[in-house]
């Protein structure tokens, strides 16, 4: 009827593995071509002239220095979220609940310094701040991995469920706590005496969260690749029969990394309440435990990388959100410009580990028929 | 008792048919073996598409709308906006073989940001001078319910006092539940999830069948956005109000392991669980217990999810090969 035998134009072809160089290449230019696309989208929405897209693009995460600052510090949260999910990824679990296990250890914190003020000295105070929201975080991460380890539970549907369960206890509390009653919301905790305020260091309240991510980054990157868990992590993650076979307690794996995780997560917590926001809402995390996730998968799991990753992230989102306040647009525009750049970037993985080949005998074929 | 049952019953249907939607749409694509992520994102672009398409045809014709029009617009352009999004889901992941799970969260913030962007820029881009969006005119197209329900008391209620998307959604349920395990075309697509290679060895198309199932099945979550802003929302967009109604449609997707018609009851079930927490009598000093309440889905869906993987029976289990990516190259 139709010649459907055609043989097509290219076939694909698997790539050996590529230099360092070329696949950083491919993926700077699909973030280009990326970074092209949201300019003429942008001139579209706006009006403006594409060169001033990326300037203001460029104003809004670097125009000044309380400005670099701001973004540096967004750079290390979704940074340190990232890091935490990876060990998880690494072991193909799919811990999409980052978002929860950051609010919970954050909750927890706030629990800390609401309750503990007028109690306790302000250094036990924030040493029980720390120890109860990695607690808090690492609990969170516990209970779908006991899931998964003891039945096998789909852990992405479980780690999302957890995320509204916690959003709901933070609700919850905040009613509980609320300043002044009726409010809805907590506002700034202990302004006056600040108690529970993590210390400054170098009298600027940026640094801490920036140190501690240089410091979590450290740590990952020896954890996953010099340390006997790193590696036990690495074979479940790729083949659980291997992992069973050299005599790795897969179950035990799963738990251990996935209490790590959760940590890592409530240590933002603590971060986000203690030492940037001083309150607790249900939008503390932002989103940003779903963010994490696509950043931790750009730097295809290696922590120095994700550096550069959620850095483009971070840059974007403080651009969009520097056009949108001047062009009075919405918000979300940052959430679709950072759904374009992954859209390419995810795309581009594709032209890394394959390659397109022409097909030299159409020809014959056609003249075959 | 009665009374409150009429009163609720309804309620509960009308917050479980959105999720009927996103949970069929999900049951289809997830049959093929592809895991979309991506649902919350879809309905948002399909609700924001079809509010997009009303908003310029009511301006256009300003007030007097072409009932059928105002209806078959929306619709087209809600079904134009998630086909898109399925075809760029189904353009990454089988044809570029990206990682699913990665694909799905990419196209929720992007869904969402679009949904958001759109909703709170529109007036502005398109230079109009309304106030909000609120398509009153092309809402009451869309919930227009039998004229003769009212008269029926409680039977009415419960049963007739739905727009049409309601019944589609039923019907849509119902259509997908034989097709998938009645006929040739559900036979095939059920291979394709539980073992591409077999069903490749066998002659069926396997990247045909992946993306028409994933198309399909955001055509089909895409009209539960619709749904909600046109019916429930009585076609006033707000920004964020469709909520994680997207995530809960995938959590049902597990809780009816897997089947379009058990997906009808358990959606209303849903959807009685999400309105619960206003039934339930706080007192006015303790608002707070509200917010323990509204947790009561998720718990549930946990639960749920616990006791299905503890039974762990053969024919309650995901399709084999859900979010495995297929390359013929690689057996």
């Amino acid at each position: 009827m139709n010649d459907k035998k055609r043989e097509p134009l290219f076939h694909i072809v698997k790539r050996d593995a590529l230099s360092f160089k070329t696949a950083f290449a491919i993926r700077a230019i699909a973030i280009i071509i990326a970074l092209i696309i949201c300019g003429i989208i942008t001139m579209i929405t706006t009006g403006i002239s594409p060169i001033e897209v990326y300037k203001s693009i460029i104003v809004g995460a670097f125009g000044s220095v309380r400005k670099t600052w701001v973004t540096l510090q967004n750079i290390s949260i979704l940074l340190i979220i990232s890091l935490a999910l990876t060990p998880a990824f690494k072991m193909r679990f799919w811990n999409i609940g980052g978002e929860g296990q950051v609010l919970i250890g954050g909750l927890a914190s706030a629990a800390c310094m609401i309750c503990l003020a007028d109690k306790l000295p302000n250094a036990i105070v924030i040493i029980c701040m720390i120890i109860s929201s990695i607690l808090a975080g690492a609990i969170w991460g516990l209970i779908p991995a006991l899931f998964k380890a003891k039945w096998n539970t789909n852990e992405t549907l479980s780690t999302l469920m957890m995320n509204y369960i916690a959003t709901q206890l933070v609700a919850f509390y905040t009613i509980v706590w609320e300043v002044p009653k009726g409010s809805g919301k907590i506002g700034i905790i202990n302004q006056d005496s600040n108690i529970g305020w993590l210390p400054q260091i170098f009298s600027s309240k940026y640094l801490l969260s920036i140190i501690v991510a240089i410091l979590v980054t450290a740590f990952m990157y020896v954890y996953l690749n010099y340390s006997r868990h790193g590696y036990e992590v690495t074979v479940v993650g790729e083949s659980e029969n291997t992992a069973k076979y050299v005599g790795i307690k897969v179950e035990k794996v799963i738990v251990r990394t996935m209490v790590l995780s959760g940590a890592v997560c409530g240590l933002v917590g603590l971060l986000l309440v203690g030492g940037i926001n001083h309150t607790i809402t249900t939008t503390i995390a932002g989103g940003q435990g779903f963010t994490a996730v696509l950043v931790s998968w750009m730097a295809k799991f290696n922590p120095i990388t994700m550096v550069l990753s959620s850095f483009l992230i971070v840059f974007m989102n403080r651009g969009a959100s520097e056009i949108s306040t001047n062009f009075g647009l919405n918000q979300s525009y940052s959430d679709i410009l950072t759904g374009i750049i992954l859209f390419f970037i995810i795309g581009c993985e594709f032209f890394i580990r394959y390659t397109l080949m022409k097909n030299h005998n159409n020809k014959t074929v056609k003249e075959g028929k | 008792m009665l009374s409150f049952l009429t009163a609720f019953i309804p309620r509960a249907i009308v917050q479980g048919i959105p999720l009927l939607y996103g949970s069929t749409g999900e049951i289809v694509t997830q049959k093929s073996g592809n895991l979309n992520l991506g649902i919350p994102g879809v309905m948002y672009v399909g609700a924001i598409s079809g509010v997009i398409g009303s908003f310029f045809y009511e301006r256009s014709v300003g007030g007097n709308v072409n009932g059928f029009l105002a209806i078959f617009i929306p619709m087209l352009c809600c079904l134009i906006g998630s086909l898109l999004m399925g075809l760029l889901f189904c353009f990454l992941t089988v044809t570029l073989r990206a990682n699913q799970n990665v694909t799905g969260l990419a196209m929720t913030t992007f869904g969402v940001g679009f949904g958001n962007f759109f909703g709170g820029s529109l007036i502005k881009l398109s230079g109009a001078d309304v106030p909000s969006i609120a398509l009153s005119a092309t809402s009451n197209c869309f919930s227009k319910s039998l004229p003769f329900a009212a008269s029926l008391g409680g039977f009415g209620k419960v049963f007739l006092s739905y727009g049409f998307l309601a019944y589609l959604a039923i019907v849509i349920a119902f259509v997908c539940s034989y097709v998938l395990n009645k006929t040739r075309t559900g036979l095939h697509l059920r291979a394709v999830g539980e073992n591409p290679n077999t069903a490749d060895a066998a002659g069926i198309d396997v990247i045909r069948y992946k993306y028409m199932a994933t198309c399909i099945g955001c055509m089909i979550a895409g009209l539960g956005g619709l749904y909600y802003v046109m019916d429930y929302a009585c076609g006033v967009w707000s920004n964020d109000a469709f909520g994680d109604r997207g995530w809960l449609a995938i959590a049902l997707v597990i809780f009816t392991i897997w089947r379009p018609n058990v997906g009808v009851l358990a959606s209303f079930l849903f959807g009685g669980l999400y309105i619960l927490y206003l039934y339930i009598p706080t007192g006015m000093e303790h608002m707070e217990y509200q917010e323990l309440y509204k947790m009561i889905p998720y718990v549930v869906t946990l639960v749920v999810l616990v006791i299905t993987s503890m039974r762990s029976k053969r024919e309650n289990q995901p399709p084999q090969s859900l979010g495995l990516p297929y390359f013929r190259e690689e057996r």
